[in-house]
């Protein structure tokens, strides 16, 4: 295997109708259109999908692991943003 | 030299189920052997991909015309009824590449005839047509890229086009059992190939195709020099431990 300068591409799959497409991996392509025959050939080669889109990884904004703390922490102790102070009926399934 | 060849359970068929299973296996025997070799890990396994689906093909085409096993590791090379094409070694990566373009142009065309049909082949063939679909578009999209790219990408792939050209005149030799207008299809063809050459701009080859000086007797039995070697290796392993298994 030689080292390539190709861009790295995030791939995204959806697996079913109705589900939003998910993070599946990355992989190297010279361009868009062969990053997603890449990721057809790389993801979806046992039917884990019907829908494809690849990212170039560059394009991806993320949020910093230095800035965990100020992003999530705040989230954590505030229950009454949960959900959990009502009753649910028994006829309500998959809640 | 055939003492090895099992009887066929149905003669009518063998010819034809020969003919498409050996072009299927040999393929995807080459392609196979750039595991471990291919530029880069991605295409790596895009190859594997069309490999495993030749040989889904191979295996099907041939029980239609005997034991799958028997056909494909006890035959000598003149049993074998694949085109030259084939057989032909991978070469750099634009001989892949070109190698590709010619036969899932080909077998596209062919499949897709056999798929409208109501012959024996048209179930496999209405199933694999999606397939080939996906390697005719792989080796397009390579093709315009390696014409289209450096210097010396362009004067590869014209190279390997150029250097193959001579073995695609016998995919249009008519094969006994199969009901295609071949006439038909070698003018589809060159007009599919003469396209995406022309668009990754390389220039459609000028040498003969058919006739004296080019390739074509791979469907009686003739092969070319590097097929021996292959077969070697690819049948050593059952040759040495007969009826082994895991």
């Amino acid at each position: 295997m030689t080292d390539t300068d190709w861009p790295l591409w995030e791939v995204f799959v959806r697996s079913r109708r109705g589900l939003s497409h998910t993070h599946a991996g990355s992989l190297h392509a010279p361009d868009a259109e062969l990053a997603l025959r890449n990721a057809r050939d790389l993801y979806t080669r046992r039917g884990e999908g019907v829908s494809l889109w690849v990212v170039p990884s560059s394009a991806i904004t993320a949020s910093s692991p230095d800035e965990k703390d100020p992003f999530f922490e705040p989230a954590a102790d505030k229950p009454y943003r949960h959900p959990t102070f009502y009753e649910i009926p028994e006829e309500v399934e998959h809640l | 030299m055939t003492a090895d060849v099992p009887d066929a359970p149905t003669a009518a068929l063998t010819p034809a189920a020969l003919a498409l299973g050996d072009d299927a296996l040999v393929l995807s025997h080459r392609l196979g052997e750039w595991a471990g070799h291919a530029p880069v890990l991605e295409e790596e396994v895009a190859l594997a991909n069309i490999a495993l689906d030749l040989l889904g093909q191979a295996r099907i085409l041939l029980s239609m015309a005997g034991d799958e096993d028997e056909l494909a590791y006890l035959r000598e090379e003149r049993a074998f009824r694949n085109v030259q094409l084939v057989e032909q070694p991978n070469g750099d990566f634009a001989h892949t590449i070109a190698r590709q373009l010619y036969f899932s142009a080909y077998q596209h065309l062919l499949y897709a005839a056999l798929a409208a049909g109501d012959g024996p082949f048209a179930p496999l063939a209405a199933k694999a047509v999606k397939e080939v679909a996906y390697h005719r578009d792989h080796a397009e999209q390579w093709t315009l890229r390696l014409g289209d790219g450096t210097d010396v990408s362009h004067e590869r792939m014209q190279r390997a086009c150029d250097a193959l050209w001579r073995y695609t005149g016998e995919l249009f030799q008519p094969v006994q059992g199969l009901d295609a207008d071949w006439a038909g299809m070698e003018a589809a063809w060159l007009e599919t190939v003469g396209d995406v050459l022309r668009r990754a701009t390389l220039t459609v080859p000028e040498g003969p195709r058919s006739g004296a000086w080019t390739a074509g007797a791979g469907r009686q039995g003739l092969h070319t020099e590097p097929f021996g070697r292959m077969l070697a290796e690819m049948q050593h392993l059952h040759r040495s431990h007969p009826g082994a298994s895991w």
